[in-house]
């Protein structure tokens, strides 16, 4: 039962301190939940940003959901049932809302009044960028021979350097159209993309 | 206040006077939020100011501004905290946990299905499913390099702050215990953010005397 107080803890911390969105609660929640606890390995962490994707609602929830279903049995056999599951989702998805709603609700009264106060907005322009490095420490975590070259294998390695090149472009620059002319790609299509090609370089 | 007509549901909330039925709508409108947007806060923003500035017209464009400020500020999920905080600002506390709630159950639902039915020994033991995740993998890599830079350009980045997210990143890649915690460096950069303006403040106070 002990892994359901280490969760609810683990959450509430991710929650507190996810500060800049999704991609930047990722690497709080990748290091809690891969580095720092054995719950999930790193294949599987990848796996779960990937379903978040190409599945609605906010990267948090889902995180919380999916790992509040999986840590259990993965450190209990005896845990491994839908409904040690459903209550590890439960516990993780109200860890990682119910204070920051409180949090919110709090806060914004306060700051929506001193909203031009130059302490507040000094301590937004400090946060910004240390929020860009922590998007930029989710990626680079995540440029490993797990998600990379899982089978040590030199031309899968290079075909996952290709995917990764070719999606970047798709959904940063876009599909060049004609000249200087660039429709930007959704993520998901490209993700999409990037499962079939998976299917005809791997899979078959 | 826009009601629908054609809804023949009977829940408790709207059958009280006027006011009851905008928690319906609340919970309708960020269930649809939390339903329809995909890959996380910057796609969402514009269907949040779709739904409650343009269709209900539960807050004016200006406010929602305000709001958007406050709510990415904060700690939590952005989606989240952008329901309570409207919420908050139509109903008060059950206004947004009514908001707050629409907006995480659709993700909850979907994904406890996902996690339920794609178990690893699935996803490892299937050779197709393995192979779509090891072309899926590389590609989330890409979808979050690109919010890097989208990130650094809006935060206005220059020679002088560059410094801050490659060393914040280097350390936390190195994973080296403590020091590799994103927590302390946000802690360093609002505290840092303080100071810099209580040091600023100060001189000016100085000048002015």
């Amino acid at each position: 039962m002990g892994i359901y107080w280490k969760l609810i803890w683990a959450y509430i911390k991710i929650g507190i301190f996810g500060f800049g969105g999704g991609y930047a609660m990722l690497s709080l929640v990748e290091k809690t939940v891969v580095f720092d606890n054995p719950w999930i390995s790193e294949q599987m962490f990848t796996d779960i940003v990937a379903i978040s994707q190409m599945t609605p609602g906010p990267i948090g929830i889902n995180s919380a959901t999916y790992i509040g279903y999986v840590a259990p049995g993965n450190m209990n056999p005896e845990l491994a049932s839908p409904i040690w599951g459903i209550l590890g989702s439960l516990l993780c998805t109200l860890a990682v809302t119910v204070p920051c709603f409180f949090l919110v609700l709090y806060c914004s009264h306060f700051i929506r009044r001193h909203h031009e106060s130059g302490a507040i907005k000094g301590i937004f322009s400090g946060l910004r960028p240390v929020v860009v490095g922590l998007i930029a420490s989710a990626a680079v975590m995540l440029m490993n021979a797990a998600n990379f070259n899982p089978n040590g294998i030199d031309w899968q390695l290079w075909s996952s350097i290709a995917i990764c090149l070719v999606s970047f472009l798709l959904v940063y620059f876009g599909l060049p159209v004609g000249k200087n002319k660039f429709l930007k790609i959704h993520p998901i299509p490209v993700i999409i993309l990037a499962g079939l090609t998976g299917f005809l370089l791997f899979g078959l | 206040m826009k009601t629908d007509k054609t809804d023949t549901g009977t829940s408790s909330s709207q059958l009280s006077d006027g006011g009851g039925a905008i928690y319906r709508d609340l919970f309708l409108s960020f269930f649809k939020i939390g339903a329809f947007t995909f890959g996380g806060g910057w796609a969402m923003i514009s269907i949040i100011e779709r739904e409650i500035v343009d269709r209900h017209g539960w807050i004016e464009r200006d406010d929602f501004l305000d709001l958007l400020a406050v709510a990415q500020s904060l700690p939590g999920i952005l989606a989240v905290n952008i329901a309570t905080a409207v919420g908050d600002k139509l109903r008060g506390i059950r206004g947004s946990a009514v908001a707050a709630l629409g907006t995480i159950l659709p993700s909850f639902l979907i994904i406890l299905a996902i996690a339920i039915f794609l178990t690893p020994d699935v996803i490892k033991n299937n050779r197709t499913i393995s192979a779509i995740f090891m072309g899926i993998r590389p590609a989330v890599v890409a979808l979050i390099i690109a919010p890097v830079i989208t990130s650094a350009k809006a935060a206005k980045l220059n020679m002088k702050t560059l410094w801050i997210p490659l060393i914040v990143a280097l350390m936390i890649s190195l994973n080296l215990g403590v020091v590799s915690s994103p927590i302390l460096y946000i802690l360093l950069g609002g505290v840092g953010g303080f100071l810099l303006w209580w040091v600023s403040n100060r001189k000016l106070n100085k000048q002015s005397n």
